[in-house]
Formats: structure tokens, C-alpha cells, sequence
């Protein structure tokens, strides 16, 4: 799906990007091209490199090389928080809900990056449990409501580009399916969405493509409609 | 009425000059606490900037002709300047390393400060004469109060309550805490974080200049008058818990009390009682009296 306005728009296109931790080279030529209104995941074993493919897009990683397009700008020397101006919103794998903050403070934290986000009160009907512990620690809502701070609170910025890690993780299946139910509204309102999963049952219906990641590369590119042919390859690469 | 057989306005009297002490200590520590929460730098120049501060209000009653009240606002701001060059062209630079890098360069500004002012001014103090409106004393009943010292305690209180209801009840504040805790993920949803490290080392530094120019009139104004306070002034920061904002302000005060008793009771362990407490401290609660554990 495209936005009505801006068919194929290119929002983002990542080449041969290689990221570093110190000395350690994690990602070897990540390629990625996502349209507008897109979702996609990355998928792959633990410690393939989805997560520091996300982190390298928003400059969270050390040293990196390649290319990386936003919006049609050159990023990759840009410090984080201008890329984040470009519309980027960043669920982190660890969900990132800080300690020393109440829940509304939590979700009012991140500065707005584009016009049109979600209003406060949007957020709250989506989410109702976050209406109701808007005064508790951040930190003491259970792990499903740390996980819809951690996504409401980016839907707030009006980023249009959502980078979501493991969103899914060690969460019960009702509020997976809750969280299905978000994306697929998102998807229907025409944010880009890149998503992180191991959970493949949960990533398969929604995503327009999947990014097959290993050792740092990607080694198999996957769209819908392959999909079903495709199954018993994937399957064997995620080791599931 | 007596305590422990010493008359109660000596007890009295102790506490209030403890209390001045411990708002000297609330308003460096809470600077040090601030700069160590975001920064994770132990800022051993705070002492140095204190100082700094108060030879600037001397230099501004000296060579500019500007009064207290003015030294008051201005030289905080001029010192916290300076404190943000620094930040900018030499603490910036440590970030990636070990805590003990900060530690070290700051010690060794420190001591070039010192050195430097030494060299140009000696080692005795330079008289600050007290403002015309705090001139006098006021009956307490138990002791005459000076009311300069009496406006040490009043403006140091209300800075640091103001300094922690900003951090605690504002946005600003919000940006405050989430950077200390996770500075990187802060960057990632927007906010300039290497800007606000800056202006963060700026403000501590200016607390520290601040309590400088308050401190001008009491102490008179040397060039060691930051390494003599600073020492104990580490000492209250590691029995309040690194960087905890509310602990610090709470165990300066706290702390001046307790050195005022112990003047009372047994006056020889005045000057060593903050670090019996704080090797107490260290042994029950590593952390701190209102640290968490990192």
C-alpha cells in the first residue's frame, strides 16, 4: 500500500551498509528498500543482525560505511538526533521505558519530529490501560503495557517511519494480537514500518515483504506473494 | 534546658553555623550530582569553579565597578560559560572512555586554575565587603544572627528547590532524567543530547560559581578556598548516592547539621565526622543514602 499522494515514494533505500561495535564487524553489506506505506520485517536467527540494522539506520551503532537514504537524504554522517527529525520513531528491543519517569511523562518525552502525530488523548483511547496508570512509574506497568507505552509514545511524534524491535517478545497472545491489530491500523493509515520479528506467525500476514537476514547480510528477499512457495526454505534458514 | 549538659543555645547556635556550612555543601553537591547524572564525570574542578566564582565578584567590585546583587547573576552565568567551552572542546572528547579520564583532566584544570591564581594573587584572602542591605545581625533570642549568613541559608534553599523542582515537575526536567538514564535513546527520538550535555555542565558550573559569590562575603576569597570545601563536598555526594539530585540537597543540609553538632559535643571530630559517615555509608549502603544501585 502507497500513500494516495505519493505513489512509490522511496522513503527509505539502504546500501551495502557494514556497522561495527568496537572492533567487532556485525552487519556486511545490509541492502533494504522500503516504500512508503510499507511493512516490512527483517527476519533471522539471534545475533543475524536485525537489530543492529535498525540501530545503524538512526546511527546508534559504532563505525559504519555504505549508504543510507531518507526522505532522498544522504544520512549516514548525520548525528541520531536529526535523523529523528526526518520522521523516524524507534521502539528498541528493550522497550527503553525510563525508570525515573511517570507513564504520561514517558509518553510525552520524545519531541515532536513531523506534523500529524497522534494526540495525547487518541493515544489513551487506543491504549486504555495507559489512561489508567498515567500517574505509576513507567517501569512498573506489566510487560505488555511498558511495550504499548513504548509504541504510543512514538505514534505521538508524527513519525512516519516506525523502526520496531521484537515487539512481540515474551508477551501473552492476547495482547500480541492487540498489538496486530495496531500495526494493522498503522499500515492502513500509511506509515512505513520496519519490524523486527522472531515471531514469524505474527509478522507474516501483515508484512508486504520480508528481508531474510544473516551473518550480517541479507540473504533472501521474500514478498507476499512468494510466500507460501517459499515457506519451507524459511523455515529451515530461521530454524523453526 | 541542656543537651547532653551543653546550655541549648550553644546547641542552638552550632546548628545554625552548621547550617550555613551544609547550604555551602547542598548547593556544590547538587551541581555535582547534576553534572555526574548526565555526564558521568566526577567534576573535580567544582571546587575550582566555586572559586572562580568568587574571585569574579571580586573582580567586578575591584575593576568593573559592579555590586554584589549584580555579581549575584552575572558571574554564575559568565563562570557557566566558561564551564561550557570546557565541556565542548575537552570533556566531550572523553565521553567514549573510562569514567577516570574525566576525573583526571578535571583534576588537572583544577589545579592550574589554582596554580594560576595563586601565581597572580597569593595565598591570602581578599576581603568582599557584605552588601549595605545585609549588614546587621538579628535576634534569635539564643545567638545574634548575621543577616548575611541568614540570606546564605535563604538563597541557597530556594536554588536548590527550585534547581530540583525544574528537574523533577518540568519537560525540561523530563529530558533531564531520561538523558541520565539512557542518553542514546533519548538522541534517538530527536533531542539534541551533545547540546543539552553542554548547557548541563554549564548550569552545575554555574551552582558552583553561584555558591562562589554567596560564599565571597563569609569566607573572604582565595585562591584555596575551593580545595578546602571540595573535599568534604565529595564526601556529602558519595554519602547521598551519586548523582541522586533530591539526596544530595537533602544530605548537604543534613550533612552541615551534623558537622555543627558534632562541634558542640565534641569539637576536636568536627572536621573528620562527614568522613566517619561516609565510611559508615559505604560499608551499610555502597550506593548511597538515596542511590540506586547501577
Amino acid at each position: 500500500m502507497t500513500s494516495a499522494f505519493q505513489p512509490d515514494f522511496e522513503q527509505l533505500r539502504v546500501e551495502n551498509l557494514h556497522a561495527y561495535y568496537g572492533e567487532s564487524h556485525i552487519l556486511h553489506g545490509i541492502a533494504l528498500d522500503v516504500r512508503r506505506g510499507e511493512l516490512v520485517t527483517l527476519l533471522g536467527r539471534n545475533g543475524a543482525g536485525k537489530t543492529t540494522t535498525l540501530r545503524a539506520i538512526l546511527g546508534l551503532t559504532g563505525r559504519r560505511s555504505g549508504a543510507i537514504h531518507l526522505n532522498g537524504k544522504t544520512i549516514i554522517d548525520w548525528p541520531t538526533h536529526r535523523i529523528a527529525h526526518l520522521g523516524v520513531g524507534y521502539c528498541p528491543e528493550e522497550r527503553g521505558i525510563f525508570a525515573s519517569l511517570s507513564v504520561e511523562e514517558n509518553l510525552v518525552l520524545p519531541p515532536a519530529v513531523r506534523s500529524g502525530g497522534m494526540s495525547v488523548e487518541e493515544l489513551y483511547a487506543m491504549f486504555p490501560n495507559l489512561a489508567e496508570r498515567r500517574k505509576s512509574q513507567g517501569t512498573r506497568l506489566s510487560g505488555g503495557e511498558q511495550q504499548m507505552l513504548a509504541m504510543a509514545r512514538i505514534l505521538r511524534t508524527g513519525a512516519n517511519l516506525l523502526l520496531l524491535d521484537e515487539i512481540t517478545e515474551g508477551l501473552a497472545p492476547v495482547i500480541v494480537q492487540r498489538l496486530g491489530e495496531v500495526l494493522t491500523l498503522l499500515k492502513s493509515r500509511g506509515y512505513t514500518v520496519i519490524l523486527v520479528e522472531q515471531n514469524f506467525r505474527f509478522a507474516a500476514p501483515l508484512a508486504d515483504r520480508h528481508y531474510v537476514i544473516e551473518h550480517g547480510r541479507v540473504v533472501d528477499t521474500i514478498g507476499r506473494a512468494e510466500l507460501p512457495a517459499k515457506m519451507e526454505a524459511l523455515h529451515q534458514r530461521l530454524g523453526v | 534546658m541542656d543537651f547532653l549538659n551543653i546550655p541549648l543555645p550553644a546547641v542552638l547556635a552550632q546548628l545554625v553555623v552548621g547550617l550555613i556550612n551544609g547550604a555551602f555543601y547542598a548547593l556544590l553537591s547538587l551541581g555535582l550530582a547534576i553534572i555526574f547524572g548526565l555526564l558521568n564525570i566526577i567534576n573535580f574542578a567544582h571546587g575550582a569553579q566555586y572559586m572562580l566564582g568568587a574571585f569574579f565578584a571580586w573582580f567586578g567590585v575591584q575593576y568593573l565597578g559592579i555590586d554584589y546583587w549584580f555579581a549575584l547573576l552575572l558571574v554564575p552565568i559568565a563562570v557557566g560559560a566558561i564551564g561550557m567551552l570546557l565541556e565542548r572542546f575537552l570533556l566531550s572528547k572523553l565521553y567514549r572512555e573510562d569514567h577516570l579520564y574525566g576525573l583526571l583532566l578535571t583534576f588537572g584544570l583544577a589545579l592550574i586554575i589554582e596554580g594560576v591564581f595563586v601565581q597572580l594573587y597569593g595565598v591570602s584572602g581578599k576581603p568582599y565587603a557584605v552588601p549595605e542591605a545585609l549588614r546587621g545581625a538579628l535576634n534569635l533570642g539564643f545567638m545574634f544572627l548575621p543577616k548575611y549568613r541568614a540570606w546564605v541559608i535563604v538563597a541557597s534553599v530556594v536554588v536548590c528547590l527550585g534547581a530540583w523542582l525544574v528537574i523533577e515537575r518540568t519537560k525540561l526536567g523530563a529530558y533531564l532524567r531520561a538523558g541520565t538514564e539512557n542518553p542514546r535513546l533519548l538522541q534517538a527520538f530527536g533531542v539534541n543530547v551533545p547540546m543539552m550535555i553542554t548547557l548541563t555542565y554549564g548550569f552545575g558550573v554555574a551552582l558552583a560559581a553561584f555558591a562562589g559569590v554567596l560564599a565571597a562575603p563569609i569566607f573572604q576569597v582565595s585562591p584555596k578556598m575551593g580545595s578546602d570545601l571540595i573535599i568534604v563536598v565529595f564526601a556529602v555526594v558519595v554519602i547521598g548516592g551519586m548523582g541522586s539530585i533530591l539526596g544530595s540537597i537533602l544530605t548537604g543540609l543534613g550533612l552541615g547539621l551534623v558537622e555543627g553538632l558534632t562541634k558542640v559535643v565534641w569539637p576536636e571530630a568536627s572536621s573528620t565526622v562527614i568522613f566517619v559517615i561516609m565510611a559508615i555509608v559505604l560499608l551499610v549502603r555502597p550506593a548511597g543514602l538515596f542511590g540506586r544501585e547501577r
